[in-house]
């Protein structure tokens, strides 16, 4: 698993929008949808029409969302459980007996998660890791929070790559745990790799002063998204907040 | 191999709470990277950078708990015990914002909640518990293992109860919240097992190549010398 695994290279109008906006609109619409009422199923089938069309716009098949929306499987797991386990008056599905309130909790889970993983990756999907950061950096994020991700994304992929060696220096010599108490020598394994870590930090550190490190890594210069790119790459979010207005007024 | 989400997805809390919780991040956080420059000082980005990077890569790693079930590390307290508990909680919460934009995992709603678990809650109390008994792993190994193993086992498990709090304030599931309280906590508890011996070993392996770097037992000799 590398460091920039969903990204979706392209040239889609979604893809080169300002990262700041992408930001702002992801978790605007997760918000709306997160507020929408969970009786209004008609609601929920509009918030994925908008998505749907921000997809045509970006060109990435329907079923890669598919796959990386696995990632959401326990969740799924536990909405399934609580039309069985929860109280109130109860209803018969199919010959079984379900909870009412129970089958809508699952339901509402189950339909904001899936709606919310989707979003997510829309964004991960059509923006670059280091575009990420500088979006964050002109929406006037803590610049040593900034300054901490970039450097965590510039290296993680370095950091994975020596415990995936290590792995497999350890497997080459027979290892193969099955049990927690047999987890002994992964754990020195991470023990060794913060070791590696930390001195690959004091070593970047000190090059970085080499190269004139001031405290604080500089901004990309840019021209900063006008209104009008703002607005257009709102309009998801203004379409889902108009669903979510809607469905609270008529619910 | 198939990574599962950890982190609580979207459509738990409802929408104030998510706006609460995301507030209170944001302010934990405000605190954190104050305090976090002064354990660190000029070095703080590029050793925090990399501490993160660690954390994130370690999230990978998978140990195994019994044939066919695998686990991997939170690294909360594992992080309070190394670098300190500013650092550490500014590098779990970089991993938590990274992975829910990056990798969606974790809900963009539900992210101010699990940072306040997991980053803020979390490895507060474990660094208070590794903190409380600073004496006994100063003294000798086993110590130090106990205190670490004890400490990861407080983080993970005040981490759950932070969830429970914030699903008692706005919870959207239909579980009554002692059922509820009680099937995540006593999950968490194993969990918390599980952490408690990788951050153990874990910990050990580096106090034994390069104690100066344990956080925790910083100014240790100095008092041994004291003493006799």
């Amino acid at each position: 698993m590398s460091a920039t695994v969903l990204h979706r290279p392209g040239d889609s109008p979604v893809h080169r929008l300002p990262p700041e906006v992408k930001v702002v609109c992801a978790f605007a619409a997760v918000l709306c949808v997160v507020a929408t009422p969970r009786a209004a199923f008609w609601a929920f089938g509009l918030h994925l029409l908008v998505l749907l069309a921000v997809w045509a716009v970006v060109r990435v098949p329907p079923g890669w969302y598919a796959r990386r929306a696995l990632i959401e499987v326990p969740f799924v797991l536990l909405a399934f459980v609580l039309p069985f386990t929860g109280g109130g008056p109860r209803t018969d599905v199919l010959g079984v007996s379900v909870s009412v309130d129970g089958a809508l909790a699952g339901w509402n889970i189950l339909a904001k998660g899936t709606l919310g993983v989707l979003v997510s990756l829309t964004l991960a999907a059509t923006t670059h890791p280091r575009d990420l950061v500088a979006g964050l950096q002109r929406l006037r994020a803590p610049r040593l929070l900034t300054t901490i991700a970039s450097l965590m994304l510039r290296y993680a992929e370095v950091i994975a790559a020596e415990a995936r060696r290590m792995r497999t220096a350890r497997v080459c010599r027979g290892h193969d745990p099955r049990f927690l108490w047999q987890a002994a020598a992964t754990a020195r394994g991470i023990g060794m790799l913060f070791l590696r870590s930390y001195e690959r930090g004091e070593r970047v550190h000190l090059a970085m002063l080499a190269r004139g490190w001031t405290g604080a890594l500089p901004v990309p210069p840019s021209p900063g998204a006008g209104p009008r790119r703002w607005l257009a790459g709102l309009t998801p979010a203004l379409l889902a907040a108009l669903v979510c207005g809607t469905a609270l007024w008529t619910t | 191999m198939s990574t599962l989400a950890m982190h609580a997805s979207d459509g738990l809390l409802n929408a104030p709470t998510s706006l609460l919780f995301g507030a209170v991040a944001v302010a934990g956080l405000a605190v954190a990277t104050g305090k976090a420059r002064r354990e660190l000082d000029d070095r703080t980005a590029p050793l925090a950078g990399l501490v993160a990077a660690f954390v994130f890569a370690v999230q990978m790693l998978n140990f195994p708990v019994l044939p066919g079930v695998s686990g991997h590390l939170l690294g909360g307290a594992l992080a309070a015990i190394l670098v300190g508990p500013w650092t550490g909680a500014l590098c779990v919460s970089v991993v938590l914002v990274v992975q829910a934009l990056l990798f969606a995992d974790g809900g963009l709603t539900a992210l101010g909640a699990n940072i306040t678990n997991m980053a803020l809650l979390g490895t507060a109390a474990g660094y208070v518990v590794a903190v409380a008994l600073r004496r006994f792993a100063t003294r000798s190994r086993p110590g130090l293992l106990a205190v670490a193993f004890t400490a990861a086992l407080v983080n993970t498990v005040v981490a759950s109860a932070g969830f429970v709090l914030e699903y008692a304030i706005g919870g959207q599931g239909a579980v009554s919240l002692g059922g509820f309280a009680a099937a995540l906590l006593g999950v968490h508890v194993l969990i918390g097992i599980g952490e408690g011996v990788i951050t153990a070993l874990t910990v050990g392996a580096v106090a034994s190549a390069r104690p100066d770097l344990v956080h925790l037992l910083r100014g240790a000799p100095v008092a041994r010398e004291a003493a006799s």
